[in-house]
């Protein structure tokens, strides 16, 4: 060891009661990545063990929802979707819907779920939320599949469907989508661990959300129809998220520049906000939670 | 290496716990905290001053866990804490473990510090064990190469090689114990925590754990701070001892000297006690012990034995039910926190039955004949049945057995046993 070298008052680092508000700890994060690999596996070899559908289970979700969705919102409410048949288009609606709702509601459980191995143990804390939203890339990739199978089955029976040029840009916004989903989690669960009333908010909060986040109606269909309320749907970030990447998969519906740099916009503050109170909380939420 | 490079410096540590629930009283702590700051005041609620007695009742409703800890440690070293449960052990190592964060004071280190806080932190019975030391060890910070250069040496410490493809929810606890331990003892931090490991495993994976925390300090001279109830394993293992009580440093210097200041924490020169509602007691209530007394043959009170003495035990209980008999259980521990016997009534074919509201009962030990040194007693008051325990009161009174009396001619050191026999010799 050549530690020797180092002087009396140069420390490795220091336990205080209060950091730099700002300090992230980026490098720290970075030095246990291999933690976040781990966990990331962990989710996903255990999720479904003893199960006997296995993995289909990623698929039943959303493919029921889809049925459902469609005959209530397009056979009985009669909702049109343009060439897209109304399935395709919910099953479209639904899965991205679904990345950024299990995003959310996992992480917003961090602290409290993991109460027991965090009072034990330091990691940096941040690892944990970051893992589900990477792990659920994993369920959303599975289910875009099935959602492909169903594109090549639509366009074989001779719909005339097309995706838009810039499909490629799709990732983009899945990473957009994960990272509002990790940012808004790790303010509701570092609150959680003080005021549990949010957990209780947040299970009936993000069913009614997703009657505001266009999930099965385009935009404009909620603009000409309650042309008094559309403010709700205009000014929430995740409406332009799932227009703009049923845009992206399906070409339907349409994009506004405004919109999506208004959600990044949103985006990135929601994580930086998030980020912050998530780290002051970590130091010492054992205490309360 | 320097020998004595500091490593580990602890300055004014100070740990506060609010008491009761958190609920609705939170919120407006919480909004006056943030007016006191925003106008430049100090916290109102972080009053310095009250001391941590737990069997005492305070005024505030906030608590020092830990007040005004300070001590430096220099590397190498192996340093035993010890003091009674609630001194504040624990929060100190979680303070050290990063878990929590000081109130006050700061922790400056120049080595990577790792927690065996409780094995088996962070297994998932579902993954097998080659998966789980993966796992494991990425929690307690190493890296996947580091892992997997250990892979082998670990497995073969832990004795699990049969199972190691096996999830982990069909081991035993016993095995997923060893488990975990080899995969924290192979971690290579230059401080390492450890806190009642070595109370779990069998013997002979106990005696394996603690050569190998020898080996930790001594061959590779890595500092370990070991928290314990077990003395003799924090006899054996440290070469410095930090006593806490009541949430302050008592002592700090040797080993030896630490355990007889711990020791003399304990000691009371009391050979009556009174419980009352102060007295730190567990159970239903229904019965409970009023006071507790002990004399010698001559009947005198006394707290001071000899071999060969009767040691005599009056109680007195109060029946608050309508419970017509009730257990008892009596026992007798050493200062290391070690069981030396259990006595019940129905042992001697004594029955308790209650007719009155306070009743007082005798316990006769005759000849008594353990090695001089601390006993405490404990008493429990149980059904018949043994399903409910009425009351439990731990430590209730301490004894001392003293060097002389009639059989002693020589030394009896308690290195060398815990009962004096005095067999009949005869050559055949």
């Amino acid at each position: 060891m050549n530690t020797d070298k180092i002087p009396e008052d140069d420390w490795l680092y220091e336990i205080k009661p209060k950091d730099n508000f700002f300090s992230l700890h980026l490098q720290e994060i970075w030095n246990y990545r291999d933690l976040l690999f781990l966990f990331v596996r962990r989710d996903v070899v255990t999720v479904y063990k003893q199960t006997i559908l296995g993995p289909l289970w990623y698929l039943i979700q959303p493919l029921f929802t889809a049925v459902t969705f469609t005959i209530i919102f397009n056979s009985v409410a009669g909702i049109e979707t343009g060439v897209t048949p109304p399935f395709l288009y919910n099953l479209a609606g639904i899965i991205v819907w679904n990345y950024f709702t299990t995003c959310l509601n996992e992480t917003s459980d961090t602290f409290k779920k993991n109460a027991g191995i965090f009072g034990k143990v330091y990691f940096p804390r941040l690892i944990m939320p970051l893992s589900i939203v990477v792990s659920n890339l994993l369920k959303l990739s599975i289910q875009l599949l099935i959602f492909i199978g169903f594109y090549v089955y639509y366009s074989l029976a001779g719909v005339a469907l097309s995706c838009s040029p810039f499909v490629f840009l799709f990732p983009v916004l899945v990473i957009i989508m994960g990272v509002l989903g990790l940012g808004l989690g790790m303010i509701i669960s570092s609150l959680v661990t003080k005021y549990r009333d949010l957990s209780f908010l947040i299970g009936f909060g993000v069913q009614l959300l997703m009657y505001v986040s266009a999930v099965m109606y385009p935009i404009a269909l909620l603009q000409e129809k309650l042309p008094d309320y559309a403010w709700l749907v205009r000014y929430n970030p995740l409406a332009y998220i799932i227009e703009t990447s049923r845009y992206l998969l399906l070409a339907e519906g349409e994009v506004s520049m405004f919109g999506v740099l208004y959600t990044l916009g949103i985006t990135i503050l929601l994580f930086f906000i998030g980020l912050l109170i998530f780290n002051k909380t970590e130091k010492n939420f054992i205490d309360t939670v | 290496m320097h020998p004595n490079r500091v490593i580990l410096k602890a300055e004014n540590i100070s740990k506060q716990y609010r008491l009761g629930t958190v609920g609705t009283g939170t919120l407006s702590h919480d909004l006056n905290r943030f007016w006191h700051t925003i106008r430049g005041k100090e916290d109102p609620y972080l009053k310095v001053g009250e001391v941590n007695d737990r069997s005492s009742k305070g005024t505030s409703q906030y608590v020092w866990a830990l007040q005004d800890i300070n001590f430096e440690i220099n590397a190498g070293e192996v340093v035993g804490i010890i003091g009674k449960n609630g001194a504040g052990k624990s929060t100190l190592l979680k303070i050290l473990s990063k878990v929590t964060a000081p109130t006050t004071g700061v922790i400056k280190t120049k080595g990577r510090i790792a927690s065996l806080l409780e094995v088996g932190t962070g297994f998932n019975p579902e993954l097998t064990g080659r998966e789980n030391i993966y796992l494991n060890g990425a929690i307690l910070g190493m890296t996947k190469k580091e892992i997997t250069s250990k892979l082998d040496e670990i497995i073969a410490f832990s004795g699990c090689e049969r199972y190691i493809d096996t999830p982990t929810k069909r081991y035993s606890s016993g095995m997923t114990v060893r488990l975990a331990f080899a995969v924290a003892a192979f971690l290579e931090p230059e401080i390492l925590v450890v806190d009642e490991v070595l109370a779990v495993g069998d013997a002979e994976f106990q005696k394996k754990a603690i050569g190998k925390m020898q080996d930790i300090s001594k061959s590779e001279g890595r500092t370990v701070l070991f928290v314990s109830h077990n003395m003799a394993a924090v006899k054996s293992l440290c070469t410095r001892g930090i006593v806490l009580e009541n949430g302050r440093l008592k002592f700090d210097g040797t080993v030896n000297e630490a355990l007889d200041v711990y020791s003399d924490i304990n000691k009371s020169t009391e050979f009556k006690v009174v419980f009352d509602d102060e007295t730190s007691r567990s159970g239903s209530k229904n019965i409970q012990f009023q006071s507790i007394e002990i004399f010698n043959q001559h009947q005198k009170n006394t707290q001071e034995f000899s071999i060969g003495d009767d040691l005599i035990i009056k109680l007195q209980i109060k029946n608050n039910s309508t419970e017509k008999r009730s257990e008892m259980g009596i026992q007798i521990f050493t200062t290391e926190e070690m069981p030396v016997f259990h006595m019940m009534p129905r042992d001697s074919n004594f029955e308790i039955h209650h007719e009155n509201e306070i009743e007082e009962f005798q316990i006769q030990l005759k000849d008594i004949r353990l090695f001089p040194g601390l006993y405490y007693i404990t008493l429990t008051s149980a059904s018949t049945t043994g399903h409910q325990v009425f009351d439990c009161i731990q430590n209730a009174l301490t004894f001392e057995i003293i060097d002389g009396g009639a059989y002693t001619s020589r030394n009896l050191p308690r290195a060398a046993g815990l009962f004096f026999m005095n067999p009949e010799w005869k050559k055949i």
